[in-house]
């Protein structure tokens, strides 16, 4: 479903993917794993066109994506739906606002539908009569579930997941993790996940990347992760301060 | 493109990269103008925003400005002509403040009410990744942001400053009317020598000046990055570049626009 092939981006002159390989199956949830500031969320927001590449070839269903114009891109993200690492709220809209906004914009409903819709979207993530707060009046851990029920609103065939349980208790951290499993029994939905919370990596994923220098250096299942001979990838996945990786 | 990609490039071909990256802003905003979705809402908000929320400080310098231009106007006629002859200082204190001191004082105001607020806004936005939230959702940050400010700005100055002009003349008026100068004289002379096309031009001003803050304030909000000390920096920067972009357009729109003085 999404091919990702030799990609490579810079930012003033730091090379932040190199050459980054990566395939992505229908229905499948692949996990992204890698340090902070190696390009896990630069990689997610190449594939809605945020960020286009310095070179290299994203293909979706065998469409070529990174020269697609603006109006094309458009068509193609109503596809997406996306949980931001911050959640990403508008401050000025409502939470029921922020999660029918997409809504109007990809799909018809009437007033009625859309609310009804609001309400289940809300609910699918444990919150109920907040509707008409603000995205200042939420905990950290309420914004996170808001994003993600804005995400999921508008029934999106890919879910890309930039740091899910990042700020959520282990509880609701876990609860996330059985919404994405849920998400993908229920409606077939192709994810990518990007997180350092390997507990959530484990539970979740068909398959793991490790992200390292702008390559993925190695990929497979949860159980060939864990047991990789890569040194990198098991100083990575142990959290253990010594290792091959210097830089952190 | 981000301030980042730019650390490598010569300071003066970032000068001429930024003014390409406007370029391209003005461009996709004037088009978007005249292409649906209009988001109506937030179109009538920046409306309120830009224009009610300004007349305050807009009556206040507007006001002062007549005043002061009133009063060194008297002294002038007073001190180089003569006893009486301040009453022909009306068409003078009005053309100065219709095709000059309102539009730019109105800009400046603005810029620093409006326009930092809208780079603090977008720039908000966009360290706390909720202009790529738009695009996820389907919305054209451009179109979304940029081009219900860039609209709400440009209708708004020129009737600022039209409600400027009006109070700054006024204000002139009652400073000289004050002084004891001859008040019909004064009105004639002024309805007499002061044309239509010395207010309209002060308004085309206005129309551009508008148009300078909502497309500076917003390009800076989008470009901003490196959390709130970046959204500062943007808000710092809207204000100097908007605000010398208007001085030194003034001066070269003054030259362009045709005046009658034949």
């Amino acid at each position: 479903m999404i091919q990702i092939v030799d990609l490579h981006k810079s930012f003033g002159g730091k090379k932040v993917l190199d050459g980054l390989n990566l395939d992505i199956k229908k229905g499948e949830t692949v996990v992204v794993i890698g340090q902070s500031g190696s390009g896990k969320s630069v990689l997610i927001k190449h594939l809605i066109g945020i960020i286009r590449p310095d070179k290299g070839e994203i293909f979706i269903d065998g469409t070529e994506i990174c020269c697609l114009s603006e109006d094309d891109f458009f068509k193609l993200r109503k596809r997406f739906g996306m949980l931001f690492q911050g959640a990403a709220l508008f401050d000025s809209l409502t939470v029921g606002q922020n999660v029918a906004f997409g809504l109007e914009r990809y799909r018809d409903f009437s007033e009625e539908e859309k609310q009804k819709i609001v309400r289940e979207s809300l609910a699918r993530v444990g919150l109920r009569g907040v509707e008409d707060l603000m995205p200042h009046e939420l905990s950290g851990g309420m914004k996170k579930r808001v994003g993600l029920a804005r995400a999921i609103a508008y029934k999106p065939e890919i879910i890309l997941y930039d740091e899910p349980s990042t700020g959520i208790d282990p509880i609701r951290a876990d609860a996330i993790n059985d919404l994405i499993i849920q998400m993908k029994k229920e409606m077939g939905v192709t994810s990518i996940v990007i997180t350092h919370d390997m507990v959530s990596a484990y539970k979740i994923a068909d398959r793991i990347a490790m992200l390292y220098e702008g390559k993925i250096i190695e990929e497979g299942t949860p159980e060939e992760i864990e047991k990789t001979e890569n040194e990198i990838v098991q100083q990575f996945i142990h959290g253990q301060a010594k290792g091959p990786i210097k830089e952190w | 493109m981000t301030m980042s990609n730019r650390t490598k490039i010569p300071s003066y071909l970032m000068f001429f990269e930024q003014l390409g990256e406007i370029g391209i802003l003005l461009a996709r905003t004037l088009r978007n103008f005249f292409r649906k979705p209009w988001e109506r809402e937030l179109f009538l908000q920046q409306l309120e925003e830009i224009g009610v929320r300004s007349l305050p400080v807009v009556s206040l310098t507007a006001a002062f400005g007549g005043l002061v231009f009133g009063l060194q106007t008297y002294i002038g006629f007073h001190r180089y002509i003569g006893q009486g002859s301040e009453a022909y200082g009306g068409p003078i204190i009005s053309l100065g403040l219709t095709k000059e001191l309102i539009p730019i004082l109105v800009g400046l105001m603005v810029t620093g009410r409006v326009g930092s607020a809208m780079a603090a806004e977008i720039g908000t936005m966009r360290i706390t990744e909720q202009v790529d939230a738009l695009y996820t959702l389907g919305a054209d940050p451009n179109r979304y942001l940029v081009v219900p400010r860039t609209m709400a700005s440009i209708i708004m100055l020129p009737c600022l400053t039209l409600y400027g002009d009006i109070i700054g003349i006024a204000c002139g008026y009652f400073y000289n009317a004050l002084m004891g100068v001859n008040r019909t004289l004064y009105w004639r002379n002024t309805l007499l020598y002061l044309e239509l096309w010395d207010i309209v031009s002060g308004l085309i001003k206005a129309l551009i000046f508008g148009l300078v803050i909502a497309i500076i304030g917003c390009w800076q909000g989008l470009n901003a990055e490196g959390g709130a000390e970046g959204v500062g920096r943007a808000t710092t920067r809207t204000v100097v570049i908007a605000s010398i972009s208007i001085l030194i357009l003034n001066f070269f729109l003054s030259r362009m626009l045709p005046a009658n003085i034949g």
